[in-house]
């Protein structure tokens, strides 16, 4: 018995985490396809005589949906503006970290950090009452140094800057700690012999560490895009979707579909969508990585 | 695996006995120095407003956080808001339920240090077909897999139950491959040792293996511990009943059911998020170092 345990022992060892990875996301994912083809519904699962294959009719009907429509132009303009800044500010904010000397710049990283791993509900519930109109911190500010108010969640576009900001305070932290790994596996006898050949800081920057940076570089904006193109909690909980569907993301409307209208079918037809849109944009991240001139 | 690599400040002294004169380095750094403290200083100071706003607004009363013009430091303060997120909310079933998700998931890393122990050690017919299916779970959006696995959960009958909350979220591909990476630097000798003197497969895992894991133990364990703290749409989606509720889902139902008591609101958030930072400013040494161990860069 105890032979047969030690001969099988690699099969045990993985078998929950396999079986668990099989049944709830491998799975899932077959499912979600052949449900998108469906009218799956409430009374569907109630019965699953009730659900009628009907062939391609959500992918028509969705494309024509203008709350889709509006939904995939959000997400692009989060991602659009979102993605950049954050490779941008967590990247400087690295490079300064890494740069400075003493203890006080080890606490600066505690400080960046901290917004990535608190709780998005509270962080959300938080930041909205900053943004409150008539209460809120943010406006109170601006009132002090002679601004006027900003309608942070009520003008359609100005809601979705907001809630990028609040995105991006919380998406700093975590690519930051990434790059600053990178910037410590860069030799220092690299810049001592830059230094020597008269290269001052700037060239120092841009023609050591950033290039040096570009596997850091490329695993962030790939997992920031994923992350961005998913981007649900914080329209889901500041301003579920509103004003007018502007802050409406594909992930909440596939969670608004699914959830609270129960067309199941329908959303899984959205999700598909969803999931086609990561794949294509990580395999072209994957092809623009490999045809750039490796160092 | 790369080597742990010391702290920036003191990579620096070789620096020291290099043939450039350190006058001129000093000066030429010394400025910018202070201006990139003061740039950090100040951004910080933007990053942790949010949550001095909180911590302020919760303890100030309903009158003060409604009158204008805004009061930075509290007149008077009160914990009346805190008092009411037990007595006459149900807080304390809300932190019931999000203990145990916690308690859960910790079953949960213990069997991703398993599946990656298999993959670091051990080759057998389909480990590598296996570990590549593992990973690629990785590029399954959450939002596809989520209503199916709802439709799965409900013909299994677990809908509303603190088993259907847990079990979708419990293991993940990125564990088991950060558990991979740090276990295959385990020598293959002291296994051999062991195997020798008749320890059996799982002993050598509980009584080497995880043992010698501590530094990667340590650091998927508070992250594990964070993210099922802070765990928000599953328990959301299947939980019906209030008594299932976790923090996170009872805070956003607050939001919902007193829009206006903001005491109350930032009572509540202050409550999820100040534990969740003082187990992060104990432990932040581990957390951030794990990301040099898991090797990415």
């Amino acid at each position: 018995m105890r032979r047969l345990l030690n001969d099988r022992a690699p099969y045990l060892l993985i078998a929950p985490t396999v079986l668990l990875l099989l049944l709830f996301s491998i799975t899932p994912l077959f499912v979600a396809f052949v449900m998108s083809f469906t009218n799956m519904d409430l009374a569907g699962i109630a019965n699953f005589a009730n659900v009628d294959w009907i062939g391609m009719t959500n992918y028509l009907e969705i494309f024509k949906d203008e709350v889709f429509l509006q939904a995939l132009s959000n997400t692009v303009v989060y991602v659009v503006i979102g993605v950049p800044l954050v490779i941008a500010l967590s990247l400087s904010i690295a490079i300064a970290i890494n740069f400075g000397r003493g203890k006080v710049f080890e606490w600066f990283r505690v400080v960046f950090y901290m917004p990535s791993i608190t709780n998005v509900v509270a962080v959300a519930v938080v930041w909205g009452f900053l943004f409150n109109p008539q209460y809120g911190l943010f406006n109170f500010i601006l009132n002090t140094v002679g601004l006027p108010d900003v309608p942070w969640l009520q003008d359609p576009f100005v809601a979705k800057l907001s809630l990028i900001l609040l995105a991006l305070w919380r998406a700093v932290g975590i690519n930051m700690i990434i790059f600053l790994a990178a910037l410590q596996g860069i030799p220092r006898t690299y810049y001592e012999a830059a230094a020597l050949d008269g290269a001052n800081t700037f060239q120092q920057m841009f023609k050591i560490t950033i290039p040096l940076l570009r596997y850091a570089i490329f695993f962030v904006t790939v997992t920031t895009l994923i992350g961005w193109i998913q981007f649900f909690e914080e329209p889901f909980i500041m301003t579920e979707g509103g004003p007018l569907n502007s802050t409406t993301s594909l992930a909440l409307f596939i969670y608004q579909n699914g959830f609270q209208l129960s067309n199941f079918g329908y959303a899984a037809a959205g999700s598909v969508v969803l999931f086609v849109l990561i794949i294509t944009v990580t395999l072209i991240q994957f092809r623009v990585q490999k045809n750039e001139n490796p160092y | 695996m790369i080597p742990k690599e010391k702290p920036v400040a003191v990579n620096v002294k070789p620096e020291r006995f290099s043939p450039i004169p350190k006058v001129r380095i000093g000066k030429k750094r010394n400025r910018p120095q202070w201006l990139l403290g003061l740039v950090l200083t100040l951004l910080g100071l933007c990053f942790m407003l949010p949550f001095f706003w909180m911590v302020i607004s919760s303890v100030k009363t309903d009158a003060e956080i409604l009158a204008l013009p805004l009061t930075i430091w509290p007149d008077q303060i009160t914990f009346e808001h805190y008092v009411n997120l037990f007595v006459n909310l149900n807080f304390l079933t809300y932190l019931k339920n999000t203990i145990l998700i916690v308690v859960a998931s910790f079953f949960g890393l213990l069997l991703t240090a398993m599946a990656g122990y298999a993959f670091a050690k051990f080759t057998f017919k389909g480990s590598k077909v296996l570990f590549i299916g593992v990973l690629a779970t990785m590029m399954i959006p959450g939002q596809v897999t989520m209503i199916p696995v709802y439709l799965m959960l409900n013909q299994m009958g677990l809908t509303n139950t603190m088993t259907g909350i847990v079990l979708p979220g419990l293991v993940g591909a990125f564990g088991v491959f950060l558990f991979r990476q740090f276990m295959t630097t385990i020598p293959d000798e002291l296994l051999e040792a062991s195997r020798l003197d008749g320890a059996s497969e799982f002993r050598i895992f509980f009584s080497i293996i995880l043992p010698m894991s501590k530094p990667i133990l340590a650091v998927q364990g508070i992250l594990t511990f964070i993210g099922a703290w802070n765990s928000f749409l599953w328990p959301l989606i299947i939980a019906n009943d209030e008594s299932l509720y976790t923090l996170s889902v009872g805070l956003a139902l607050l939001q919902g059911q007193h829009g206006g008591n903001y005491g109350l609101q930032m009572a509540g958030a202050t409550f999820m998020v100040v534990p969740i930072i003082i187990i992060f400013m104990i432990f932040q040494k581990y957390i951030i170092e794990g990301y040099n161990i898991s090797g990415m860069k």
